[in-house]
């Protein structure tokens, strides 16, 4: 990262009593503390990754922190998101992230920026921070932030997670590899793992978001190895953590001999998403400060009903054959007392389907059960429809008992 | 023989397995025998072309295979490749 230039600011008695455990230590002390103070750092996000961030890099003496999220705090977020409180349910993030931040330091700088992060704003945020610390959880924005520090010259902190993995590193110091070098192209949206197999273990941001913070402060103090240069794989199931080289490509399209991308692109259409629901947040969802996560699955355009329609056709005891292609785990959560099979399962298993009935298939919110109908009917099925919305609308619409989830 | 780490989000695709054990000479070989073991990991690791994904990164112990001989690069016993797809977050049902 750019080196912080003195004169660096000084510390109040109170803030020398506040950093002692950091002062006594020579790889910090008054200098390394003073670097903390005089220090910005971009926080994309105020979810699962940037709760832990934000809250040691506000702890530990940071001076000024910006986060950038539009989102609203919802139960699901609770799980793991250990800035907001079951009282913040409904509030902005931003605004519950404010209030407990300066509680645990009043002399944090905070800057909160309420907006999604685009190709239009990116450049001028990032250019008044020294460091930026990627807390997203979609591949548009990853490589948006990517490109950005790249085309800015700042350092991105790298977090990612998956279920109950993670990744970290280290993106965009002057000599290092960027996400661009590690990964040149985004999974097509098709591919992004199903689906059913998202979710994440609650601690899992916490392990992988204090990783990040603890690189922040070693660029911060120019102390320790950073990450830079390297991919730390962590398995909480496993318990495993271990570390993979990565190299410069000098054919990087961005950060490469000859740069191909010179300014920020339009990533929804670099990821495949253009004219998907990109910008429409998804009921429930637990989004950070970007496009839901759930939005980069394509939805095939098919025949569907809306559970008013089906909770007429069943009122009126007619045949449908309602197919749930959701997961065994979800089914037990609740159900319709539709058939189950697995989406991933249904090629193998089309034989447990009559042809000759109306087929309802749905999912939890709509997506799945739309390819679902796709494969039925490219498949030579003639009367099938997706239940729009899914089990949530239902819970919404028709049976307010039901548990959503 | 060669071990390959599988990442959680194609474990689905291999009966549920984190390792899965091979024979083959060269990292293409192993994937080979990868696919043969669990087909449907096919279209996940591989292109029409039957080229391997541009974001399915695979290493063999800490080195990207791309910094080696790719698919030519020779494996020795107990050498270990792990497969390392991009991931974006985690969250979500759709
Ligand atoms: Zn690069």
């Amino acid at each position: 990262m750019p080196t912080l230039t003195p004169p660096l600011p000084a510390l109040s008695n109170d803030e020398i009593l506040r950093y002692s455990r950091h002062l006594i230590m020579p790889e910090v002390g008054m200098d390394g503390q003073r670097k903390l103070k005089a220090a910005r750092v971009l926080c994309i996000g105020a979810g699962g990754l940037g709760s832990p961030l934000a809250l040691y890099l506000t702890a530990a003496g940071v001076g000024t922190l910006g986060l950038v999220d539009f989102d609203v705090v919802d139960y699901t977020n609770l799980q793991r998101q250990i800035l907001h409180t079951t009282a913040d349910v409904g509030r902005k993030k931003l605004d519950s992230a404010a209030e407990k931040l300066k509680a645990i330091n009043p002399f944090l700088n905070l800057r909160t920026f309420e907006t999604r992060l685009t190709s239009a704003n990116a450049l001028d945020l990032f250019r008044d921070f020294d460091v930026v610390a990627d807390g997203t959880d979609n591949f548009p924005t990853r490589y948006l932030v990517n490109d950005a520090c790249v085309l800015t010259g700042k350092p991105n902190v790298y977090g990612s997670i998956f279920r109950f993995e993670g990744q970290a590193s280290v993106f965009a110091t002057e000599d290092g590899p960027c996400y661009r070098c590690l990964y040149p192209e985004p999974p097509p949206p098709g591919l992004v793992p199903s689906c059913a197999e998202g979710g994440v273990l609650g601690i899992l941001p916490g392990l992988v978001g204090v990783i990040q913070a603890t690189e922040t402060i070693k660029l911060i103090l120019g102390q320790g190895d950073s990450l830079a240069g390297r991919l730390l794989l962590v398995d909480a199931l496993g318990m495993k953590f271990r570390e993979l080289k990565l190299r410069k490509n000098p054919d990087c399209p961005v950060c490469g001999k000859n740069p191909t991308i010179t300014q920020l692109i339009d990533y929804e259409e670099f990821c495949g998403i253009r004219g998907q629901e990109a910008t429409a947040p998804a009921a429930g969802s637990a989004s950070s400060a970007t496009t839901p996560a759930g939005a980069a699955s394509p939805q095939p355009d098919v025949p569907s009903i809306s559970v008013d329609e089906l909770k007429k056709k069943l009122d009126a005891n007619e045949d449908v054959f309602i197919l749930d292609v959701r997961e065994p785990h979800e089914y037990q959560i609740c159900n319709l007392n539709g058939h189950l099979i697995p989406l991933n399962d249904l090629p193998r298993r089309l034989s447990e389907l009559d042809p000759t009935r109306e087929i309802v298939a749905h999912c939890k919110m709509g997506g799945r059960s739309a390819k679902a109908v796709k494969f039925l009917l490219d498949s030579g099925f003639k009367n099938v429809h997706s239940l729009t919305g899914g089990v949530a609308a239902w819970a919404d619409k028709i049976d307010p008992k039901m548990p959503k989830y | 023989m060669t071990e390959v780490q599988i990442p959680s989000p194609l474990r689905q695709y291999t009966g549920k397995q984190s390792t899965v054990t091979v024979p083959g000479k060269t990292v293409g070989d192993a994937l080979t025998a990868l696919v043969g073991q669990h087909p449907d990991l096919q279209r996940h690791l591989y292109n029409d072309d039957g080229k391997l994904r541009a974001f399915v990164n695979v290493y063999v112990n800490d080195e990207d295979m791309r910094y080696l001989d790719k698919e030519a690069t020779p494996l020795t016993d107990g050498d270990t490749i792990s497969i390392v797809p991009s991931i974006a977050g985690g969250k979500g049902i759709v």
